[in-house]
């Protein structure tokens, strides 16, 4: 068939580049099961030392905790958030709609340095200490525009006629949302708290500014990497971790496609 | 509307008042009078307009690569890869789960003096003297940003392949357009909104990037934004900073709105 062709030169392409990609990330595996704290050839001795180390590492653990606080707590928020600007965007008329939208979708184009800078001297002048707050306030802002996009899309996808039937049939306005339109908008909006959780928790430049004596993981990573010798303890977390958010996606996908 | 107006809003416009303050002395909300002296010095210093200038053809450089690089990925997955799609995608995504700091790290451990790629030319006796030209410096930071954004720069693309109906190229195919042909006058026209998307999707960010230039570019790889974090942090001079920032703010405006009038973003959303 004419529309395969190329397929074999692009699949090559495809796993060629899939490897490179993974490469780095089998260095830092090995990093993590390696004997010593420095990578050079030939490797000495596999070990899982590092992994049980890190039970007793307790400022690495509440690091990955905070990040974990953080992350459900403004991804829940820009869910919700996104939720309401979507229905608000696409089900009403009002004044300063467009203002609203634009704004929703700003932070997409906002450096995050420019936006980390301007929000700690929005918490320096109001006297705010930096805290976990402060960085989940700051995701929120980010996570939005994406969570806004996915779930108006999925909106804008179904025909508003159904909320219309079901008002005929004596719904009221509450009852229409939590019985039709919340059900149907569920999958877009389990992604879009996914995109936005994945959005904060491996989140740096925000979290570095806003950071009080709490660090997220991003945070504490940081702080440690001039000590090499830290390095393989930071790698077996972030490999844990890396296996939970996968876990976290499949789950996920599973319950997309179900709904779906 | 009042979360963003409060956590959006309010600290740009005071970013933007910030910039036209004299100096850091006295309470944060004591009054001062406007003055364009931090504007000013910011024109004066040629180097920080070399390194906006250099940040931007950076970031632009790292953004059309990482297109470039992620097209044919978003073009496989798309229109060839078949049923076995969703997993290929999720395999491509994976990397861009681990975290954004440590695959930097990667690189330096890639890239150093003791690192992977010195250590094993030694060991295979090629070199007897580790080469020192591989880290800290701006081709460190562009090669690692572009490694970093491929896959996230593949799903735009992705987005944009997948809404095109197939009808097009059997229409096409039946009017005798070759494979090229059809790509270039087809396919690729119309991806064009989910290429811009992913292009500024990489540019964004890259153009403000602090971190990867402190980890792997030293100070001969530094960017715009590390001399605002610098003027936030160290050097503790924040009315410069916010006038820095306000500077990199309008250039990405100024970008971003040129980009739409090239190009209607909103189809992609549609």
């Amino acid at each position: 068939m004419n529309a395969q062709r190329g397929s074999i030169p692009l699949s090559i392409y495809f796993f060629g580049l899939i490897i490179l990609l993974y490469l780095p990330i089998a260095l830092l595996f090995l990093l993590s099961v390696n004997s010593s704290a420095s990578l050079s050839f030939p490797i000495k001795q596999l070990t899982f030392d590092w992994y049980w180390k890190l039970f007793d590492a307790e400022a690495v653990l509440r690091s990955a905790r905070n990040s974990l606080v953080v992350a459900f707590g403004s991804s829940f928020a820009a869910t919700l958030l996104g939720t309401m600007v979507s229905i608000l965007m696409l089900r009403y008329k009002f004044r300063g709609q467009n203002l609203l939208i634009a704004l929703s979708v700003l932070p997409l184009i906002v450096p995050y340095v420019v936006l980390g800078v301007a929000l700690l001297l929005l918490f320096s002048v109001l006297h705010v200490d930096r805290s976990l707050w402060t960085i989940g306030i700051a995701h929120t802002v980010v996570a939005l525009p994406y969570t806004l996009l996915i779930i108006a899309s999925r909106l804008a996808g179904f025909d508003s006629s159904i909320e219309e039937a079901a008002m005929d049939l004596g719904a009221d306005y509450p009852t229409t949302l939590r019985r039709v339109v919340l059900p149907l908008i569920f999958p877009a909006m389990l992604s879009a708290w996914l995109t936005a959780f994945t959005v904060s928790f491996d989140e740096f430049a925000l979290a570095l500014f806003l950071s009080g004596t709490q660090p997220t993981f991003p945070v504490y990573l940081f702080s440690q990497l001039r000590f090499a010798n830290r390095l393989p303890i930071m790698i077996a977390l972030a490999v844990l971790l890396m296996l939970g958010t996968l876990i976290l996606v499949f789950l996920a996908e599973r319950i997309r496609r179900r709904e779906a | 509307m009042l979360w963003l107006g409060l956590f959006f809003v309010l600290p740009v416009l005071l970013m933007a008042a910030f910039s036209f303050r004299p100096d850091m002395r006295g309470d944060f909300l004591q009054p001062w009078t406007p003055t364009l002296s931090q504007y000013t010095s910011v024109a004066a210093i040629g180097s920080y307009w070399r390194l906006l200038g250099i940040s931007a053809l950076t970031a632009l450089g790292i953004g059309i690569s990482a297109v470039v690089l992620a097209y044919p990925l978003a073009y496989f997955l798309a229109l060839r890869a078949g049923p076995r799609a969703g997993f290929y995608l999720v395999l491509l995504l994976v990397p861009f789960w681990t975290s954004y700091l440590l695959r930097v790290m990667a690189w330096k451990i890639l890239l150093g003096t003791e690192g992977v790629i010195n250590s094993f030319l030694i060991y295979t006796g090629i070199i007897q003297e580790p080469l020192t030209a591989l880290l800290y410096n701006r081709t460190a930071v562009i090669l690692t940003l572009i490694y970093v954004w491929i896959p996230f720069a593949a799903l735009p693309i992705l987005a944009a392949l997948q809404r095109i109906d197939p009808a097009l190229f059997e229409a096409a195919a039946d009017l005798g357009a070759r494979p090229l042909r059809q790509f270039i006058r087809i396919t690729l026209p119309l991806s064009l909104p989910g290429v811009f998307a992913a292009f500024f999707m990489v540019f964004i960010p890259t153009i403000g990037e602090y971190a990867t230039p402190l980890l792997v570019g030293g100070t001969r790889g530094f960017l715009y934004g590390n001399i605002i974090q610098d003027f936030f942090t160290k050097a503790a001079n924040w009315p410069l900073g916010s006038a820095l920032s306000m500077i990199m703010l309008a250039a990405t405006m100024i970008l971003v709105v040129i980009a739409t009038r090239l190009v209607d973003l909103r189809q992609l959303f549609e």
